[in-house]
């Protein structure tokens, strides 16, 4: 029987569809049971006040009030939350913990953090009993910029440190000095990263009932990491773990904070179903969202990058604040994804990093899709851009000079990543992406036709391009079970949630290779700790690598267990038997054998013994936990149109090379790379927080708070690379994250590239249509190597006979500047050669095309000029305007000439004064011929 | 108040409180939940749901304002099941219109309606159409190429 064809790497449809499409699939809050109560929290409405009392009686009185609490209420059940990731063992590392609390006991720290909690009969009532609580409260100065948080003197979020400094990171390679001192040019910039919401369509939801008789909790839970939550709500409530199942079900759209954990919700859900015996359920509202869901992205660079006089990184220096918010209790995670990731794809032979991260009283700082890669990328890739730009070189050109070559590694950065190893890149090969790109987006073409004939015809167009790495697929480790039924189904159970990124079907892929199997025939459970309790979560572009391999171990065991039990069914030695069709045969047979399910009964016998030394069934549970992660790459370029009367950028096209391993299904990696550079989208032009100064949040609504929309994004043009990981034995990277890491830093470079004539120089992400604005306000055209000629001359005749004049080709020739002859080729075209000399170009010789246009006789007229030649190309646009004059017919006119190439080199002094010169001799000598007609 | 509605071709009659959202009506009071909630405030387009034929947020109306009125959900689309997909929704399972899956619901109703508008509907047109809704993790191009497989235009080169 024919073996089923191999499913990985292929565009397999999603087995999840179906329901989602149908609204069959669950998400938490659809989970009703008999007798649920419903939560609202009441949330500070300041971003730094101290609560002095709290008065919680009228709402309990509120018929359809079961019970209110505040902090007071919790007892010994109230303590702040985990530390969730201990910074790593980085030398000298300072850091100080301070974690969230379930509810508010002093002092509120942030806009949105929960004050009392609210249990009813429904969600409306617990939300009108809201209205029935007062809060008296001291409103203190709130902590919100990041340099203004670090002065003397600055209120204190916590004030049991002496200062709002939450940690202090040094990370050092090599000696940056000395390559600072023997650097060629060193490009110093301020960098300003701002902060935005990962807005997952489906907001946070907890659920839990409490089973008196079972003696089990269930939570139901929107989180990206159940099996944590599990063992953590476990050890707080004083059960058992087995007494604690977490089903994370559908869930909708995570993107980093719904790891977060504990949230306060997560932790008071649960306790209040224990306490009440009923159901609770409390799902988060759009605008909680936007203060109680973590964010993040605020950071400010200091940076400066060494480099050689024919580009090279000689080193790199950065020195940064992070924001935290209120808690850190996600650790270091963020800002030693930023310090890491800025090294990029490059060769950086020193580096010096320092951050400091600060408490502010805003909402919490946890990963949010990329977590910190994207600064890092940004500051880099915007010094590149400035070094190449400073240096004479093209931007790609200064790229090719410094990445990595193919033979580099495994590459030790010599520093600590997030993960606590040392920042090591087990594979990949960085130039050919981006000749890739360079490619797919027309490069060359772009920057040396389009764009200048655009420019010439007022159009602002740009490209941007640039490079990254992500660290993807870190430990600790992922496990699966895998089962062959006697249905002959099989069933997969992993650890990790998923949230979208099609695990149901690319594990099945996975299992449904190795076992020889349709993929419909594998059914994949995640996210059910009552299904598997290993594990710790999605997060990290981690899931498919690390849970993936792991099903690809448990999978390849349970086909090592079918082989040993149909060698003795078959009595045939194991390596004689293979699979085929669904059926355990002997090599080459086209019959016979023995089925899936008849052989999974055979393994689990009602009568008889498991022999000592084997187990029963075909099931198999595996592990992968890799040392350290593997490193994704890619190429982004796009092309954008600005306009800027309005400041508004048109993304024209998008292109994405990208390597992320030996791909299990390029459909869903290609929908995570789209979805991401949408999210990127966002982050760069419309997405911004923006809190005033006393700490509110001043756009919290999807009215104010701009998300890309199906008219802003465009299409993305794909192509991949594999680089397989060596440390996984499918070879597979993460992309989760990708997408949205360079995005920013490819729009900067592009819509700066865009607007080459204004001298805009773009340091700071979120951009918007009024920040850009502003910018272009704040600048003038600086526009190089173009002429302006404006001026008037008056004829000696009459308006009709110098419209007539200007039309003719003969005499036209002789007007415009150097030029030998013209040919009408059509109405309004002329074609010709033209020779002119500037300084040390004596007779440079252009094959000349001149249209004339918006023609209005015999008032006014535009002109467009454009020469090719061996010494470079010259472009210009004119308008003429004619009106009569006592003397004859007076000529208005404004042109634009822009050259390039060769003679452009000769200094915009010379070009000027030639220009000048040779229109002042035309015009004359069209003068002359004038009164010749006459 | 006592309001009497048609959901699905099924016939319900209910008490409700006035207050009521239609949103919750149908999620709670019916156990449709299928149709999502994801803003309240009648930006993100989760909750859209075909009122009377034509496409409405439900988190904007009130239970009460639905009376007498004929609604379509997301179940109404496949009445039989996973199994027996609308020509819309299994073109979004062909064109990986979907991931996470929670916006899909309402997407779904806006185009179900677009499309009997709108026999052979452009790129542009289908943008506008979708204008009205968010989705973070599918950037939008596969529910494109989703519409016009479902409306029967050639697909889209490259894929």
């Amino acid at each position: 029987m024919a073996p089923q064809p191999r499913l990985v790497g292929k565009r397999v449809l999603r087995n999840e569809d179906a329901r989602l499409l149908t609204g069959r699939a669950l998400f938490v809050d659809d989970v009703q049971l008999e007798g649920m109560l419903h939560v609202a929290f009441l949330r500070s409405e300041h971003a730094h006040a101290r609560v002095k009392g709290i008065d919680v009686a009228a709402a309990r009185r509120r018929p359809g009030v079961v019970a209110v609490y505040t902090a007071a209420d919790l007892g010994d059940y109230w303590r702040p939350g985990p530390l969730l990731v201990p910074p790593p063992p980085i030398p000298g590392l300072e850091f100080h913990a301070c974690t969230q609390v379930p509810l508010v006991k002093d002092k509120a720290r942030h806009v949105g953090e929960p004050i009392a909690m609210v249990v009813a009969e429904s969600r409306y009532v617990a939300e009108d009993a809201l209205a029935d609580i007062t809060v008296e409260v001291e409103p203190l100065a709130a902590v919100v910029d990041l340099e203004a948080a670090l002065e003397r003197g600055a209120p204190l979020v916590h004030e049991q440190l002496k200062s709002n400094r939450a940690a202090h990171v040094v990370q050092k390679k090599g000696d940056y000095d000395a390559a600072r001192a023997a650097a060629h040019k060193v490009i110093t910039r301020h960098f300003l990263y701002d902060r935005g919401i990962s807005a997952a369509i489906e907001n946070r939801a907890v659920a839990a009932r409490w089973d008196d008789r079972a003696e089990e909790l269930t939570v139901w839970d929107t989180t990206q990491a159940p099996i944590p939550i599990r063992n953590g709500l476990a050890a707080m409530l004083g059960l058992l773990e087995s007494q604690v199942r977490v089903i994370a079900p559908f869930v909708g759209g995570g993107f980093g904070p719904k790891i977060m954990m504990f949230y306060p919700e997560e932790v008071l859900i649960p306790w209040a179903a224990m306490r009440l015996g009923r159901p609770v359920k409390w799902t988060e509202d759009r605008q909680e969202n936007f203060t109680a869901t973590t964010q993040e992205r605020g950071q400010v660079h200091d940076a400066e990058l060494a480099v050689a006089k024919d580009g090279k990184i000689l080193g790199v220096k950065d020195v940064f604040l992070h924001d935290s918010g209120a808690y850190d209790s996600y650790g270091l995670t963020v800002p030693i994804n930023s310090q890491c990731t800025l090294l990029g794809p490059y060769d950086v032979p020193n580096y010096y990093s320092e951050f400091t991260a600060v408490f502010t009283n805003k909402t919490l700082v946890t990963p949010v899709r990329g977590a910190g890669r994207q600064h890092g990328v940004f500051v880099m890739e915007r010094l590149l851009d400035f070094a190449a730009r400073e240096l004479g070189l093209d931007r790609l050109e200064i790229r090719r000079r410094n990445y990595l070559p193919s033979g580099a590694f495994p590459f030790n950065n010599q520093i600590i990543f997030q993960d606590s190893a040392p920042l090591v890149y087990d594979s990949g090969d960085y130039a050919p992406a981006l000749e890739d790109a360079a490619r797919m987006i027309g490069y060359e073409k772009f920057v040396r036709e389009e764009q200048p004939r655009l420019r010439v015809a007022g159009r602002h167009v740009g490209v941007g391009v640039v490079s990254y790495i992500e660290g993807t697929g870190i430990g600790p480790y992922e496990g699966a079970r895998v089962t062959i039924e006697p249905s002959g189904q099989v069933r997969v159970a992993t650890g990790v949630g998923t949230q979208g990124q099609g695990h149901f079907t690319a594990f099945a892929q996975i299992v449904a290779d190795v076992l020889d199997v349709p993929v419909e025939q594998v059914h994949v459970v995640t996210g059910d700790t009552r299904e598997f309790h290993w594990g710790t979560g999605t997060f990290a572009s981690r899931g498919a690598v690390v849970a993936g391999t792991a099903c690809h171990a448990a999978a390849v065991a349970v086909r090592d267990k079918m082989f040993a039990v149909a060698s003795r069914v078959l009595d045939q030695p194991v390596e004689k038997l293979e699979l085929a069709g669904g059926r355990v045969t002997a090599k080459g047979a086209t019959d016979g054998g023995i089925a899936y399910g008849a052989l999974a009964a055979r393994a689990n016998p009602l009568r008889g013994a498991v022999k000592p030394g084997t187990e029963p069934g075909l099931e198999a549970t595996a592990y992968y936990g890799p040392d350290r992660g593997s490193t994704a790459s890619g190429v982004h370029a796009m092309i954008v149109e600005v306009d800027p009367e309005t400041a508004m950028v048109e993304i024209q096209r998008y292109v994405v090379v990208h390597d992320c391993g030996k791909l299990i299904n390029p459909m869903i990696v290609e929908g995570q790379i789209q979805g991401g550079v949408a999210h990127g989208i966002g982050n760069a032009f419309y997405e911004q927080l923006v809190y005033d100064d006393t700490g509110q949040l001043q756009n919290a609504s999807f009215m104010d708070y701009l998300l890309p929309t199906a008219g802003d994004v465009p299409r993305v043009e794909i192509a991949h690379r594999e680089t397989p990981s060596p440390l996984s034995p499918i070879g597979l990277k993460g992309v989760g994250e990708a997408g949205c890491i360079p995005t920013g830093a490819a729009f900067a470079q592009a819509v700066e590239d865009a607007l080459a004539d204004f001298g805009v120089e773009i340091t700071e992400i979120p951009l918007s249509p009024d920040k850009l604005f502003d910018l272009l306000k704040k600048t003038r055209p600086k526009k190089r190597n173009v002429v302006v000629l404006e001026g008037s001359f008056v004829f000696a005749g009459p308006r009709s006979a110098v419209w007539d004049l200007l039309q003719d080709p003969a005499v036209l020739g002789t007007a415009l500047p150097g030029a030998m002859r013209l040919e009408r080729t059509g109405d309004g075209h002329y074609d010709g050669l033209m020779k002119v000399g500037i300084g040390p170009v004596t007779a440079a010789e252009f094959s000349v095309r001149v249209t004339l246009r918006d023609r209005e006789p015999p008032a006014r007229y535009g002109m467009i000029v454009e020469g090719k030649g061996s010494f470079g190309f010259t472009r210009g646009t004119a308008q003429v305007t004619l009106a009569d004059h006592q003397n004859g017919t007076e000529m208005t006119y404004r042109a634009e000439v822009q050259v390039g190439g060769t003679i452009a080199g000769v200094g915009q002094r010379l070009l000027d004064s030639v220009a000048r010169r040779m229109t002042k001799q035309g015009l004359e000598s069209l003068n002359k011929a004038l009164a010749a007609r006459l | 108040m006592t309001i009497v509605v048609t959901v699905n071709g099924v016939q319900y009659r209910r008490d409700v409180e006035p207050r009521l959202l239609l949103s919750d009506f149908l999620r709670q009071d019916l156990g449709l939940t299928g149709t999502h909630v994801g803003c309240e405030h009648g930006v993100c387009g989760a909750c859209t749901v075909l009122l009377d034929g034509e496409p409405v947020r439900s988190c904007l109306m009130l239970a009460v304002q639905a009376d007498g009125a004929e609604l379509t959900t997301v179940e109404g689309l496949a009445p039989g099941g996973p199994d027996e997909l609308h020509p819309l929704q299994a073109a979004f399972r062909q064109a990986h219109a979907l991931q996470c899956g929670f916006c899909t619901p309402g997407i779904l109703m806006t185009l179900v309606a677009f499309l009997r508008d709108h026999a052979a509907p452009g790129d542009a047109e289908i943008r506008d159409a979708l204008g009205g809704h968010l989705c973070r993790c599918t950037g939008y191009q596969n529910i494109i190429d989703a519409v016009k497989l479902a409306s029967g235009a050639p697909a889209p080169a490259g894929r």
